[in-house]
């Protein structure tokens, strides 16, 4: 079971009478880069918190290295955590800040102030110690945040919704730096964000949560390709989600047409939603389109134009490079394997 | 994270034996009629009937008159005295201010101790007024001493927040007030009291509570002579011994007193009290 | 502009009237306390006498002992209660911490005289003998309420993880509240115990009721004192005032001149 680094077992929440956290099963492998993603309020933070040790669950297992540290209280963990408003320590400087864990272990003097500058410098903060945190930007006192975290040299980063707090293109940067910093340093980075571009960009594995319960957890690409249902397909990218009946493997139908697709493995006639990202529907003349509909908008987005089209049944999303005038009638067709089946999803 | 939550429980035991109980206690006493002992005392509303004799009932509607007299006083002394402030710079004003406040700090008996000498029949008032070629006048332990007392000890306390809601008015109202064709009084009247209403309403009910529950001040400036509903109070548990009479104007005190508060709380969560 | 600056002058006046009103029996005080005769009207001549008179009194210097030590004990011990209570009520739930919020609201509220009247009901009903002790209990009683009231808005406005973030690190939790957080609520806690300690040193009406034994603070002297003109409390008064006017200028005055200073040192740094 080397392959466990961390396993939530059985794990359940409540606050105040509110279920957070339902029956969840999770394991997290050493060294990689997991995200727990999901719509505030999902409980993807009690999660970290739990992992932290900064809340105890009401019932279920936290094994860490083969050990229940469940009861563990968080100054006994072998985990850090960068807070969501990081959690800087004010009235210190930045060196203060990043040492107060190795003082708090009475590491010696030299050894700390060694330890520091090098983790200073893989956050790209040489130069700062003596800076008081009001004088840093947000992306500096986010490094300043990491470093603090990483110089204790925990096996598991923790990391709250870190980007939050940052403006559109710092938090580009500090994504892929991130990235960077995780492969150099070699650990596991459990990170939490409602931001599905920022999960998908980063992660090695994604965690889509929704009311307590995990919806699917995969790789980025599993993620956008084969959503598991509704919620995940509708939170991650957009999409044409369709009712549809699975006549047979292979072969499904939905707005008055058969498609055949790749999936497989449903019961006979078995009520089924389709997903049609709008990159997949390939626009022709009508008469070769599988399906008719008529263009009633279209919005230039940079590398290509959002097309909303009007057919019989419904209004579908597509994107397309090429420009199609209003009232324009156009043909809509998918091949197999960007029809996408998924099961019908429970109402919550 | 529950660490810290049990550090209230030296508190909590500590409130429930010196604020919680003693105010039962008071209860007990107002309703019952056993004298210092509670084992042979029953529950009886005759402290309260007691109030309605006309001798104690003097020093309810003294305690009320000095109180109103004093709040007026003080609302017309330093309503103005707010405004003023307000109109100086900011760096000014914080002077100003804590001039106003430095008097609060010092120690009520020893403020009080220096009126006496100013206000006694041979003191610094009359011999001043001999210079004049006025008669002496004889104030000490009259109402005149005693309101001298209470106003020039809770002006600060309807200035300070008279002046807070003032300031916070943004000065570009009154211009706009101006613009609209506002001469100075109608500015006043419609723009800038307007904004004191808070502040006003605050300093009116602290001050009057604080008056009609004054203690000290009358006593050493008013005498023997000029008893208040702190005095009666005292003499019920020093001199005379009926604790269960004590206890229950105390109870009335608090009573209103609290309830006044609450409602001010009410109307101004975020004041200044 | 002309008009200006007259309505500014009327101004200026009106609050140096009243301004004149708050100081007049304080400079009277402090005035006559150099006087060489007893009265306190004619001023005959400069003289130390009645602090030399006040240093031999040893009733007084007896109650100056009284208020000062019960000022500091008070105020250390409701300063830590008070601390403590408050950083603890931001973690609890909204009920409890709403009762116990609203209880400590009771003694700042209630005119002195009724919470005076508690105490003395309360240490006669237990039969604990009235004195120094009994003083110093009603004393911590009434200064923790102001202590919680100008620290727990501090606490409140801390960011909740800055403990998590100490533990996190390795501090226990004993040490996240010692180096983490008392230092972040340095001020409101220097300022309540500032308050605690004024309260406790100027108090009449509880500490007359909640004495005995013959136990008098600076105030119960003064009180009893009132009936005979005595210089010796002019002088006590004039050390006193003194004292408040150097707290004040070191509490009010101090910090704006370091703030300034630090302002005027990171313009330096930026600039350089």
């Amino acid at each position: 079971m080397k392959n466990k680094l961390i396993e939530l077992k059985n794990i359940t929440k409540s606050f105040d009478q509110q279920e957070v956290l339902h029956n969840i099963q999770l394991y997290i492998r050493p060294n990689e880069f997991l995200t727990l993603l999901g719509p505030s309020g999902c409980g993807k933070t009690t999660i970290l918190r739990i992992i932290g040790g900064f809340e105890e669950a009401d019932s279920g297992e936290v094994i860490f290295d083969g050990k229940d540290i469940a009861k563990l209280p968080p100054y006994k963990r072998e985990v850090n955590t960068v807070f969501q408003k990081y959690a800087l320590f004010p009235f210190m400087n930045v060196f203060d800040n990043v040492a107060f864990g190795l003082n708090i272990k009475k590491v010696s003097k030299a050894e700390t102030k060694k330890r520091v500058l090098e983790m200073l410098k893989l956050v790209g903060l040489e130069g700062f110690e003596k800076r008081k945190i009001d004088q840093l930007s947000g992306g500096q006192q986010q490094r300043v945040a990491i470093a603090r975290a990483l110089v204790n040299e925990p096996k598991v980063l923790l990391l709250d919704e870190p980007l939050s707090a940052l403006d559109a293109k710092l938090r580009k940067e500090m994504q892929m730096e991130l990235k960077k910093i995780q492969k150099k340093v070699g650990i596991t980075f459990i990170f939490v964000t409602h931001d599905q571009e920022e999960a998908l960009s980063m992660s090695d594995t994604v965690v889509v949560m929704n009311h307590g319960n995990i919806q699917q957890i995969g790789t980025p690409i599993d993620i956008y390709n084969e959503p598991k249902n509704r919620f995940v397909a509708e939170f991650i990218g957009e999409s044409n989600i369709i009712p549809a009946i699975m006549k047979k493997d292979m072969l499904v139908a939905f707005d008055g047409v058969d498609f055949e697709c790749v999936d497989s493995g449903f019961a006979p006639n078995e009520e089924v939603e389709v997903v049609l990202r709008p990159e997949d529907l390939v626009l022709t003349p009508p008469q070769f389109g599988k399906i008719t509909a008529t263009v009633t908008d279209i919005t230039f987005k940079g590398v290509h134009y959002e097309i909303i089209l009007k057919g019989e049944h419904r209004d579908y999303k597509a994107q397309t490079t090429e420009y199609h005038e209003i009232g324009t009638e156009l043909g809509i067709s998918v091949i197999p394997s960007n029809i996408h089946v998924m099961h019908k999803m429970k109402e919550v | 994270m529950k660490h810290y939550r049990s550090m209230i429980s030296p508190y909590v035991l500590w409130a429930f034996g010196f604020i919680i109980i003693p105010f039962i206690m008071i209860m007990v006493y107002a309703f019952t009629d056993g004298g210092l002992s509670l084992t042979d005392a029953g529950f009886s509303l005759d402290s309260f009937a007691e109030m309605t004799d006309s001798l104690y009932f003097t020093v309810f509607t003294r305690s009320f008159s000095t109180g109103i007299l004093t709040t007026l006083l003080c609302l017309f002394i330093g309503y103005p005295m707010a405004f003023f402030i307000t109109k100086f710079d900011e760096r000014v004003q914080g002077t100003l201010i804590l001039i106003t406040t430095i008097p609060m700090w010092i120690n009520l008996l020893l403020r009080t101790y220096a009126w006496i000498g100013i206000l006694s029949d041979n003191g610094l008032l009359n011999s001043f007024l001999k210079m004049l070629g006025i008669g002496p006048v004889s104030i000490m332990y009259t109402g005149i001493a005693v309101n001298i007392g209470l106003v020039c000890n809770f002006l600060p306390f309807m200035i300070l927040p008279i002046h807070t809601s003032l300031s916070k008015m943004d000065p570009s109202l009154l211009e706009a007030a101006y613009d609209l064709g506002a001469n100075k009084v109608q500015a006043f009247t419609r723009v800038i009291f307007k904004y004191s209403i808070p502040g006003v309403l605050n300093g009116v009910i602290i001050t009057f509570l604080m008056a009609i529950s004054a203690f000290v001040i009358p006593k050493m400036l008013g005498g023997g002579q000029f008893t208040l509903l702190g005095n009666l109070i005292e003499n019920q548990f020093i001199s005379v011994g009926n604790w269960n009479f004590g206890a229950a104007v105390s109870l009335i005190l608090a009573i209103v007193i609290l309830a006044a508060i609450s409602f001010l709380k009410r109307i101004d969560p975020d004041g200044t009290v | 502009m002309k008009k200006f600056q007259k309505s500014k002058l009327f101004y200026g006046l009106y609050i140096g009237v009243i301004f004149a009103f708050f100081y007049l029996p304080i400079v009277v005080t402090m005035f006559f306390s150099f006087n060489s005769s007893k009265s306190l009207t004619h001023f005959s001549g400069f003289s130390l006498r009645w602090y030399g008179n006040l240093i031999k009194d040893t009733e007084i210097m007896q109650a100056v002992y009284v208020s000062i030590s019960i000022a500091i004990l008070a105020t250390i011990i409701s300063t830590i209660i008070g601390t403590l209570t408050a950083i603890g009520l931001s973690k609890c739930r909204k009920l409890v911490r709403e009762m116990l919020l609203n209880v400590n609201n009771i003694p700042m509220m209630n005119p002195d005289i009724v919470t005076a009247i508690g105490f003395l009901i309360l240490f006669s009903s237990l039969r604990i003998p009235k004195g120094y002790y009994t003083m110093l209990m009603a004393h911590i009683t009434f200064c923790i309420p102001y202590v919680i009231t100008s620290v727990y808005p501090k606490v409140k406005t801390l960011d909740p993880n800055l403990a998590d973030a100490a533990m996190d690190l390795g501090a226990s939790p004993f040490m996240a509240l010692y180096k983490v957080i008392l230092p972040m609520l340095r001020e409101g806690i220097f300022a309540g115990a500032l308050l605690a300690f004024t309260m406790s040193f100027d108090d009449f009406v509880i500490s007359y009721f909640v004495t005995g034994n013959g136990v008098s603070n600076i105030s119960i002297i003064v009180y009893n004192m009132t009936k005979r003109t005595n210089p010796t409390i002019n002088a006590l008064s004039t050390i006193v005032i003194l004292v408040i006017f150097v707290t004040m200028f070191i509490v009010k005055v101090i910090p704006y001149l370091i703030g300034k200073r630090r302002k005027e040192q990171l313009a330096y740094e930026e600039n350089n």
